[in-house]
C-alpha cells in the first residue's frame, strides 16, 4: 500500500448549503422589494376655500360614478379617450369658445363618489397627467420619458426650460368633496 | 450517471442571498390590510425614505376580528380617519425641525378600495397640514 502524504485535517463544509438555505429563505420572507414610486400630488391647504371665480368654458369637468363611469364635461366617456380630451381642452387657448381661454387658465376639476373604485380613481389621475407631460414634453420637444426623467431628477429641478413650461402649461387639477349617492 | 458535482451548490445560493439582501427592506410593518397596489405610469420616485411616512388602507386580513370594511392601518395599528392628523404630528416629530415641513405621506391604498375612505384620510391630512401626499403605486406597462 503507497504511503499517502497525510492531508491536513478539513473541516467538512457540506452544511454550506443548509446554511445558505436557511439565510435566503429567512431573507425571502422577511423582506420586500421596495417599491416607493406613485404619483405626487399637492393636497389645497385647509385654509384654501376662497372660490376663485373662474368661467365655465374654462373648466374641465371630470366626474365619476360609483359605477366607476365617467363623464366629462356632461357627456360619458371612456377612460381610454379621457387623455386626448384633456389635451384638446388644455391647448385650445381661445379657438373653440365652449372650451377653455389659454393653458394658463385652463382647470380640471375632477370628482369622485365615495364609492368609485380607487384604481378607477388612479388610472384617471394618470390619464390626466399624462395629458399634462404629454403636452409639455411636446413643447419642450422630448419624449415623455425624457421629460419625466427630467422632471424627476433633483439635480436638474432648476433647469430653466422646465420651469418655463412649468409656468405656460400649469398642472392645475382640483379635486372637489366626493358625492355621496348609494353605494359606500 | 456519474453524480452531478454539487461543488457549487453553496456559491450559488451565497449569490442569490446576497442578491436579496442588496435589493430588499426589510419590512418594518406587518400589513394587516390587504394592499394589491395599482399601477400607473407618470411615476414619481420618492427621493428621502426618512420624509415618507406610510398610511395603508385596504380590506383587513382578518375579517373576523376586523370586519370587512376597508380600514386604515398607521404603523402596526388599524385607526379611525379621525386619529390620522395624531399620526401626522407622531411622525412629523420623529423628523428635525426643519424637515418637519417636507414631510411625504405615502398612501398605500388597495385598488379595491372605494373612494370614500380615501378622501376622508385626505381630508385629515389637510387639517394636520400635511400636503404632500404620494399615491404609491406600480409602474403600469404601456
Amino acid at each position: 500500500m503507497a504511503k499517502k502524504a497525510r492531508v491536513a485535517a478539513e473541516i467538512n463544509a457540506s452544511s454550506m448549503a443548509d446554511i445558505a438555505f436557511l439565510l435566503l429563505i429567512f431573507f425571502l420572507v422577511t423582506t420586500t422589494i421596495a417599491s416607493d414610486k406613485g404619483l405626487t400630488i399637492r393636497l389645497p391647504p385647509k385654509q384654501d376655500q376662497v372660490d376663485v371665480k373662474l368661467k365655465e368654458r374654462d373648466v374641465f369637468t371630470v366626474l365619476t360614478n360609483s359605477n366607476n363611469e365617467l363623464l366629462v364635461e356632461g357627456e360619458p366617456m371612456s377612460v381610454k379617450d379621457l387623455r386626448e380630451a384633456a389635451k384638446k381642452f388644455i391647448m385650445n387657448n381661445n379657438v373653440d369658445p365652449a372650451s377653455s381661454e389659454s393653458p394658463a387658465k385652463a382647470v380640471i376639476s375632477f370628482k369622485t363618489d365615495r364609492g368609485t373604485r380607487y384604481d378607477v380613481y388612479i388610472k384617471v389621475m394618470d390619464e390626466l397627467k399624462r395629458a399634462y407631460n404629454e403636452l409639455r414634453a411636446a413643447s419642450l420637444g422630448m419624449t415623455v420619458q425624457a421629460y419625466l426623467d427630467l422632471e424627476n431628477d433633483p439635480k436638474r429641478s432648476e433647469d430653466p426650460r422646465l420651469v418655463k413650461v412649468k409656468v405656460e402649461i400649469p398642472y392645475q387639477l382640483s379635486e372637489a368633496e366626493p358625492t355621496n349617492t348609494g353605494a359606500n | 450517471m456519474p453524480a452531478i458535482s454539487t461543488a457549487s451548490l453553496p456559491d450559488i445560493v451565497f449569490m442569490l442571498l446576497f442578491f436579496f439582501m442588496v435589493t430588499t427592506v426589510l419590512r418594518e410593518t406587518a400589513l394587516l390590510v390587504m394592499n394589491r397596489l395599482p399601477a400607473a405610469t407618470q411615476l414619481q420616485k420618492l427621493e428621502k425614505k426618512s420624509l415618507v411616512s406610510y398610511i395603508y388602507i385596504g380590506k383587513p386580513k382578518d375579517t373576523g376580528k376586523f370586519g370587512t370594511e376597508p380600514r386604515i392601518q398607521a404603523n402596526d395599528a388599524l385607526i379611525v380617519p379621525k386619529a390620522v392628523p395624531n399620526f401626522v404630528y407622531s411622525e412629523k416629530d420623529k423628523l428635525d425641525e426643519v424637515e418637519r415641513d417636507k414631510i411625504t405621506m405615502s398612501l398605500k391604498v388597495d385598488k379595491e378600495a372605494k373612494m370614500g375612505i380615501v378622501s376622508d384620510v385626505k381630508q385629515q391630512l389637510r387639517e394636520a397640514n400635511a400636503l404632500k401626499v404620494n399615491y404609491s403605486t406600480g409602474k403600469a406597462v404601456e
